[in-house]
């Protein structure tokens, strides 16, 4: 569980990496997922017990001690929420885009600075 | 370069402070406070073999329609910045060439199918890894799929809308019925309980998910339908 935390960090650092870096705003979307997927993975691991199985009482889990055998639920649930969300704010994201582009034709965000102060 | 420089020192901060939290974690010996709480009396209280679902549509019930209130303001979003633009610039988007044999045949042979195992998904949802949500994307990739095969291909807008604004009407209901008959607001025990572990079971769980399921199923695919453009 360990390596999969690593994984996420690293993901998550080479998302916010691309992040700051990039100037294509599709890219710096993808930068935004792909931490996103990091940060989703981090918190399945956090919710990891040892030696715990999936929290899904069938035949396999007895019902009795069922506490001690799966791992917690909770972050599980949140993650699912949290994929969610982030389709759906990706979608308006890239939408946005979408609209910029045929006003202006260009996807550089330097090119737009109406909003910047 | 500036601009180079700092990134890099922002980066190497953040890796810092993450390697620092990850440097001593290990995974948890048992569990604790409101999890525990959820695997002991979960499946005796609410009669979900699936505890994810148990606390996604009951415990946290809330927090999901919100969640689909999310998703419903995305969607209606999509279509208001992109579904103007369409009637002024009518065609700008040309099929370079139509999809092959194989792929509207394979199109046609595998949606239904596709369709039926969403369908799958969100009933069992109470019952094995799955639910509403999933089953909601599964039945959205058999739309992206005919999209694929067929451009030109025009969902049927009217049915679309009623189809999500009653399945999101109803799921408010379900909530209310819930307040009013049991516990609170999104309990689902004012249906029966049934036989654990069958697929009648679970008090309200495979209702509300089957409304999820078709809610999210139906604003995925308007906002597929909205990205694709005009072909």
């Amino acid at each position: 569980m360990k390596l999969v935390m690593v994984l996420g960090a690293a993901l998550m650092l080479i998302g916010f990496w691309g992040l700051i870096t990039r100037r294509n705003m599709i890219k710096m979307i993808l930068s935004l997922a792909i931490a996103e997927t990091g940060l989703q993975l981090i918190m399945i691991a956090v919710g990891y017990i040892n030696g715990g199985t999936a929290p899904i009482l069938d035949s396999a889990v007895d019902k009795l001690s069922a506490v001690q055998q799966v791992v917690d639920p909770v972050p599980q649930a949140l993650v699912l929420t949290a994929i969610v969300i982030g389709v759906a704010v990706n979608a308006l994201m890239l939408t946005f885009i979408i609209r910029l582009y045929q006003k202006k034709h260009s996807l550089n965000i330097s090119d737009y600075k109406d909003m910047k102060w | 370069m500036v601009r180079k420089t700092i990134a890099l020192a922002l980066m190497s901060g953040l890796a810092f402070i993450l390697a620092f939290i990850l440097g001593d974690w290990s995974p948890m010996e048992r569990l604790s406070g409101v999890a525990y709480d959820y695997v002991t009396r979960g499946a005796a209280d609410l009669g979900a073999m699936n505890l994810v679902t148990a606390i996604v549509v009951t415990y946290r019930g809330l927090d999901t329609l919100g969640e689909v209130t999310v998703l419903f303001l995305a969607a209606s979003g999509v279509a208001v910045l992109l579904r103007r633009k369409r009637d002024e610039a009518a065609a700008t988007v040309k099929i370079k060439r139509a999809a092959s044999e194989i792929v509207t045949t394979g199109a046609s042979l595998l949606s239904p199918f596709i369709v039926m195992f969403g369908a799958y998904i969100f009933l069992n949802g109470h019952l094995s890894p799955g639910g509403g949500f999933q089953g909601g994307a599964v039945i959205a990739s058999a739309v992206l799929l005919l999209f694929l095969a067929h451009p030109d291909y025009k969902l049927r807008h009217n049915v679309l809308n009623i189809i999500e604004s009653f399945s999101g009407f109803t799921y408010v209901l379900v909530g209310l019925l819930g307040l009013f008959l049991a516990g609170g607001f999104l309990d689902n025990r004012f249906l029966p309980l049934g036989t654990y572990g069958t697929i009648l079971s679970a008090g309200a769980i495979p209702l509300i998910y089957t409304l999820i399921g078709l809610k999210v199923g139906t604003e995925l695919a308007g906002i597929l339908e909205n990205m694709k453009g005009r072909a």
